[in-house]
């Protein structure tokens, strides 16, 4: 105790010191090691040296721009969409639910228990040719007698757009619920519509939410490979299963690690857009 | 005399002592290192063996959901098997051990399995992942059939010993199209059109399409390579061909999604559908062995041991064909086993008469093997997976 009180100034590093230790040994330390993999040349039979081979950058982007693209595009559009669905439906958790309110959450939650995997494998089974959704849209008329979902870029975002709705929904929600009632109240008091009370003051104030909840469902999603590889076809694969064949099949390590820092700065570069965008208080959520 | 003997004692006394010191020594001091080969080599069994195999690929009693031959070699020699499904595909079973192997470290299995026509099997021997086999401890090999005696990979099975084969041929669904008996039929049919998939192995699918091409696939050149390469790819982009699989078709095929697939012999046998034919393609399929290795620091007894066990016809015919009367399923995948086929008809004749599994001679002669260095170049490797990922 007295220890404490003699070097008060050092208390916060001690208290900082297990999370900086834990962030150099899990993040920081790997990633020195997956930048100087990948600036190494060499293959697996006569072994790898570095030699600042920034060829495989190039090369990675040459070769594969079309995947990083839609990789970027496939995670934009899941995240959009899960905006879209997931708002709505935590707005009326958060204002209307009551005292369901939890019960309301754990049913957003619990499919989530069952692992990723057989959850992709279960909208192979949703969305096979000759399921229930198929047939349904092909007597609609919105798909041709032979068109079909599975193998389709459609599958694939319907896949990341159902697997990382959670990721969207709870912050969502827990920003929605913060907002003081009397705010809007005091709006609608003021002369507003419903229509401008909900545009001038629930919305900004779910701004945080708004953005962690983007940036959650955007960030892994941009590097999934499951979706693409379980519900889609070759022309829909994502940079995540060119990587994962690079590394794993053709055992081309610095390739892998180029590719992965490739897609890391496209992601910080896509999220700072999106920061000047919307502005770097919400990003950080200090705004209240 | 008394002091030479006395000299003699002390030396082997000293001999012994040192041993005894340095081994555990420098056992501790590389942390897990291979055990040194006069540790191996003790013709004494270990209490456990560790065996890390692909997923049903054993005898299995499914009341009790025990691996009857296993339990039965531990009856016997009292080694309890700690048999581990853990092998999905060659590549990511070598990405999880190449780590530790390449720093000399041992991986805690003492028989693996990793399959011929996929590049890993030669590149675990050419790198010295590998022990040898304690030959001595297998004389069952001379069960082995002749066509595995002196693979390109393993000359004189040093190395290797075939676990079980398979073959690589077309499988169609009778209620969804005719019969699709060709590999012509597979990528050029417009009534298959996006119902139809490739396998992912480099291996299995060109063996196929140049085998249709009227090229030898167990040597192949640039023009040869592009021709199939070529083949493929306008089915792709034709979208004939929907998704690239590994033994993920069956369920998709057994669902009515796929009309036909490019498939494995013993996976339709395995799903014993009567809607779902596996047939060699007209102008012949691919023939496959997945292998038992010995990773660097395995027990090389014990392992060499059981796989004299698996080696006796006897216990094969069984491991083959199960018992339908005690609820047990075999492999019903083809054995490299001679004399395996009477043992089975014993105990189940519809597997001993099953094609799939004991092949006819007029079969054998139409599958294939891939040309191992072709599975080794790395620019054909690199062009086949930007088809099949990109």
């Amino acid at each position: 105790m007295s220890f404490f009180h003699r070097h008060r100034g050092l208390t916060p590093y001690l208290l900082l010191g297990p999370g900086i230790a834990w962030l150099a040994v899990f993040f920081v330390v790997p990633l020195g090691f997956l930048a100087y993999q990948s600036l190494q040349s060499g293959n697996f039979d006569i072994g790898y040296a570095f030699t600042w081979s920034w060829g495989n950058y190039w090369h990675a982007i040459r070769d594969y721009h079309a995947q990083f693209v839609r990789s970027l595009e496939y995670a934009g559009l899941a995240t959009v969409l899960a905006l879209v669905i997931s708002y709505p439906v935590a707005y009326w958790i958060a204002f209307r639910g009551g005292r369901w309110k939890n019960l309301l959450l754990l049913f957003i939650v619990a499919p989530f228990f069952v692992t990723y995997l057989i959850r992709t494998l279960a909208w192979e089974t949703i969305l096979s040719d000759n399921g229930f959704v198929v047939n349904t849209l092909q007597s609609l008329h919105v798909l041709g007698s032979s068109g079909r979902l599975l193998a389709t870029s459609t599958a694939v975002v319907t896949g990341i757009t159902y697997n990382f709705l959670p990721f969207m929904a709870l912050p969502l929600y827990v920003s929605l619920e913060q907002i003081d009632g009397s705010l809007i109240e005091a709006a609608e008091d003021l002369y507003a519509s419903k229509l401008h009370a909900f545009l001038r003051v629930t919305l900004p104030l779910s701004l945080p939410g708004v953005v962690a909840g983007t940036l959650l469902t955007f960030i892994p999603a941009a590097g999934d490979f499951i979706n693409a590889q379980l519900l889609g076809s070759p022309e829909n694969h994502m940079i995540g299963n060119v990587i994962q064949s690079k590394f794993l099949e053709l055992t081309d390590y610095p390739a892998a690690a180029s590719m992965s820092f490739i897609l890391m700065a496209g992601i910080l570069v896509a999220v700072a857009i999106y920061a000047r965008i919307v502005g770097t208080e919400q990003l950080t959520g200090t705004a209240t | 005399m008394t002091d030479q003997l006395t000299r003699r004692e002390l030396l082997k006394r000293g001999a012994a002592g040192s041993a005894l010191l340095t081994v555990p020594g420098l056992l501790a001091a590389c942390g897990g290192k291979a055990k040194s080969s006069s540790a191996k080599s003790a013709h004494k069994l270990a209490k456990t063996l560790h065996f890390s195999n692909w997923t049903l690929y054993m005898d299995t009693n499914k009341k009790k959901h025990t691996f009857p031959s296993l339990v039965e070699f531990q009856k016997k020699y009292g080694v309890h098997v700690d048999y581990v499904e853990e092998i999905n595909d060659n590549a990511s079973f070598f990405g999880k051990i190449q780590g530790q192997l390449s720093r000399g470290q041992s991986v805690h299995r003492d028989i693996v399995v990793l399959t011929d026509n996929d590049r890993y099997l030669s590149l675990m021997i050419k790198k010295g992942y590998v022990e040898k086999l304690d030959k001595s401890a297998i004389p069952n090999m001379k069960n082995l059939v002749d066509v595995q005696k002196h693979p390109n990979f393993d000359q004189n099975r040093d190395y290797s010993l075939p676990w079980q084969s398979g073959m690589t041929g077309i499988a169609y669904n009778d209620t969804l199209t005719g019969p699709v008996l060709s590999v012509d039929d597979l990528l050029t049919n417009p009534k298959l059109k996006g119902k139809v998939t490739c396998l992912n192995s480099m291996g299995d699918a060109l063996t196929l399409v140049m085998l249709s091409n009227g090229d030898d696939p167990s040597k192949v050149t640039d023009k040869s390579f592009n021709a199939a390469f070529n083949r493929v790819k306008k089915a792709v982009d034709s979208k004939q061909i929907r998704q690239f699989t590994g033994n993920d078709y069956a369920p998709i095929l057994a669902r009515g999604d796929l009309m036909a697939a490019m498939s494995w012999s013993g996976d339709i046998a395995q799903l014993g559908n009567k809607h779902i034919h596996w047939n060699v393609p007209k102008d012949g399929g691919a023939l496959w062995t997945d292998n038992m290795l010995i990773p660097k620091g395995g027990n090389v007894y014990t392992a060499s041991f059981y796989m004299n066990y698996v080696y006796d016809p006897k216990v094969q015919g069984l491991m083959e064909a199960g018992d339908p009367k005690k609820n047990i399923t075999g492999i019903y995948y083809i054995p490299p086993v001679a004399g395996a086929g009477e043992w089975a008809k014993k105990s189940d004749p519809s597997v001993a008469s099953n094609p799939l599994i004991f092949p006819t001679k007029k079969m054998l002669d139409s599958v294939h093997l891939f040309d191992n260095n072709a599975l080794n170049n790395q620019k054909y490797l690199t062009q086949w997976q930007n088809l099949i990922s990109a």
